[in-house]
């Protein structure tokens, strides 16, 4: 069906719902790379006008995706909870956009509304918001995750530590651990990318990981980024696997392009939990995404990329994840060419994410074609801050040696935390405390400076 | 108190890692050399992204080898980056030009700049040069040099050549610590439409703890001659192959 608008005497025609969502997106490169993109700035604002007067009801009349051809649509129309989405029924998605930043809209109210709204009516909203609005809703959400340490209270900012290394060497992983503990991070996971994708190489950083965890009692929890049928396997042959991480998308043949689909997620999130290692919780899933990734795979389906983004997470939701983030700059200019785009797509992510209500953060990123830099870097983490995101990544330096990419640095955690005044989950901040990592008066101390005997003895056990 | 001191201690942890470990802090912040130490590199990656091929410098360093010059059809930089799909095809010059040079051989070489034009304009005739060794009684045919370049940009050219194989050395994207990489993808039986997976990589060819000119040279020679011999590449080639050859990687290369 055919969608009008007329501005100051043009008439502007979209052939289909998915035309509208698209030409309604903020510019960026992946969508005119797959020549969804507004064809001009008018006609982008035509697109948002006839979009605010669509009701909610439609997305789940009309898929974008096909519901006979796709197990991602099948899943979230079929486990659309119709009690939930009961109250905002009535809305269009202009009229959703007010309810969201209402004052009578609270933590409670999004929380019993999540299950309700599908990924493809978050992803229509956020294209009418501005960035202080992704960022006002977002807050609102409170969404808490917890397996060793609870992450996502108020008030809190958690972090992966991600101490990659390009041959994987478990003294050199050792040491960037050790040098992410001093600075307070990893109560989110201590997670490696290995450079070998292999199930015996994958077991031994697990092993490695989980031996260092236990000697020194870290309230956390470890994962090696490893493909989830390895995970399978890893687990069938008993090592101490503590989250299963997949990569995921937002259609059934982009999951397919990662090697996956619903089935095995499930089997996977099943034998995790059958381990019962979680000593406080029992979320046991870690996700991430990104926008393009559908379009990469050229399973997008004429839809725009933000909205298949948002389908990934429509995935994810399935499975109670601990940590779900998008890795926002890792894909490249021909996706999100430069610090607007990802600064925007950043803000995106973590909106659609939270208001699915899932444990939502974020690999705040970019690689050395795109157009941005640590300056805009520092932007997007300090308004992922102030928007309640749940977790950032950091890793040595902001220098990631193994994926050849620049995310986040050990010492912005530390800038975060002094100036947005966000602490690290309770179980690890009262470790810190314990070991001496952490002054009593809950400031990082360096190793130079009075670190305790037991950060030292770390120290030198490792060199 | 242990007698060992900090400082020693981090070079210690040093020696097992190349990731920025132990910079210390001022503040919450790091350190001004460490800042500026890390926009070094930072620099040195945008500039190989963004320098342009000289190909004249190129073609003189390759003599008394035969050169063709072609482009894709991004017409410059910001469009190549954007568009990876124009940096796949050729030019309407370009086609035209190799369609007037047509002829048959076995194997031709591409060198395309890539993401990293430093990286061809420093290695790319060494490379060369150390690969001609692996390819006694094979017909090669004209060194055809790309810029604006993805990978797949040697699916055209070789079939305009009519090359049963053809090998495109290309510059991989910077990394903060290796601006200058080089990666060698062959394609056997290339024509627009193959796909990455039909395609051997052979990436990290650089000086700084890479593969050498020489290690790479040797695993292309096996890949060449698996490739004529069984007539593919790709996935199908991997099972037996030499363990330094590594898969293709979409992370880094400029596919």
């Amino acid at each position: 069906m055919p969608f009008t608008c007329d501005l100051g005497g043009d008439r502007y025609t979209f052939p289909d719902l998915k035309a509208v969502l698209a030409a309604a997106s903020p510019a960026r490169s992946g969508d005119e790379l797959a020549g969804l993109a507004a064809t001009s700035a008018t006609q982008r604002v035509a697109a948002r006008s006839v979009l605010a007067d669509l009701p909610l009801q439609v997305f789940l009349a009309d898929a974008l995706v096909p519901y006979e051809a796709d197990e991602v649509t099948r899943l979230i129309i079929d486990s659309h909870d119709a009690a939930a989405f009961a109250p905002i029924a009535h809305l269009t998605v202009g009229s959703f956009r007010d309810w969201l930043l209402s004052e009578a809209t609270g933590s409670a109210e999004l929380a019993a509304a999540a299950r309700g709204i599908t990924p493809e009516m978050a992803a229509a909203v956020s294209k009418l918001m501005r960035a202080q609005d992704l960022i006002a809703v977002a807050r609102k959400v409170g969404v808490v995750t917890a397996f060793r340490s609870t992450i996502g209270l108020a008030g809190r900012l958690s972090t992966r530590l991600q101490p990659n290394h390009p041959s994987d060497d478990p003294r050199g992983i050792a040491a960037a651990v050790l040098d992410g503990l001093l600075y307070g991070v990893g109560d989110a996971v201590i997670g490696i990318n290995p450079a070998t994708d292999s199930v015996p190489a994958a077991t031994a950083l697990i092993h490695m990981l989980d031996e260092l965890r236990e000697r020194y009692a870290i309230p956390t929890q470890t994962c090696v980024l490893t493909h989830v049928t390895n995970a399978l396997t890893i687990m069938e042959r008993g090592a101490p696997v503590d989250l299963v991480f997949q990569s995921i998308a937002g259609s059934e043949a982009a999951n397919a392009g990662f090697g996956i689909d619903l089935a095995v997620l499930r089997e996977a999130h099943a034998a995790a939990l059958a381990l019962g290692r979680g000593t406080i919780g029992r979320n046991v899933m870690y996700f991430e995404t990104g926008q393009g990734s559908a379009l990469s795979a050229n399973a997008h389906h004429g839809v725009d990329q933000q909205t298949m983004e948002a389908r990934a997470y429509g995935v994810a939701r399935a499975f109670d994840p601990l940590l779900v983030n998008t890795v926002v700059g890792f894909i490249g200019p021909e996706y999100l060419y430069d610090a607007k785009q990802i600064i925007r797509a950043g803000l995106e992510d973590h909106f659609c994410g939270k208001l699915l209500g899932l444990p939502m953060g974020c690999d705040v990123c970019y690689t050395n074609h795109a157009e941005a830099d640590q300056d805009d870097m520092d932007s997007l983490m300090t308004l992922l801050t102030v928007a309640g995101c749940n977790f950032l990544i950091c890793v040595p330096g902001s220098d990631d040696v193994m994926l050849s990419y620049q995310s986040l640095s050990y010492h912005d955690a530390l800038y975060l935390r002094s100036a947005m005044g966000v602490r690290a989950a309770p179980e690890f901040e009262a470790w810190l405390a314990e070991t001496g990592i952490a002054a009593p008066d809950g400031t990082m101390r360096a190793l130079a400076d009075g670190a305790s005997p037991f950060v030292r003895q770390i120290a030198e056990n490792l060199s | 108190m242990s007698a060992v001191t900090t400082s020693e201690l981090w070079a210690r942890l040093r020696q097992t890692t190349p990731a920025r470990i132990g910079l210390g802090r001022v503040g919450h912040a790091l350190p001004l050399g460490e800042v500026l130490q890390f926009q070094l590199a930072h620099a040195r990656a945008r500039d190989a992204v963004h320098a342009a091929l000289d190909v004249t410098a190129l073609a003189a360093e390759l003599e008394p080898t035969p050169v063709l010059q072609v482009e894709s059809a991004a017409p410059d930089r910001a469009t190549y980056l954007r568009r990876p799909d124009l940096g796949r095809r050729l030019s309407d010059r370009s086609a035209a030009l190799l369609a007037q040079a047509g002829g048959r051989c076995d194997v031709v070489f591409v060198i395309g700049d890539g993401l990293s034009a430093t990286g061809v304009q420093a290695g790319a005739a060494r490379l060369l040069r150390a690969c001609a060794t692996e390819l006694v009684g094979l017909q090669i045919g004209p060194v055809v040099i790309a810029r604006q370049a993805r990978v797949a940009l040697g699916d055209p050219v070789g079939e305009a050549l009519s090359a049963r194989v053809c090998v495109m050395i290309i510059g991989e994207r910077p990394g903060l610590s290796v601006p200058d990489s080089l990666g060698i993808y062959l394609t056997f039986g290339p024509r627009p439409g193959r796909s990455d997976a039909e395609r051997n990589c052979i990436s990290n060819i650089h000086g700084a703890g890479g593969l050498s000119p020489q290690e790479a040279a040797a695993t292309l020679g096996w890949l060449l001659r698996e490739a004529l011999r069984r007539q593919l590449s790709g996935v199908d080639l991997k099972d037996d192959q030499a363990p330094s050859l590594l898969p293709p990687i979409q992370e880094t290369n400029p596919q």
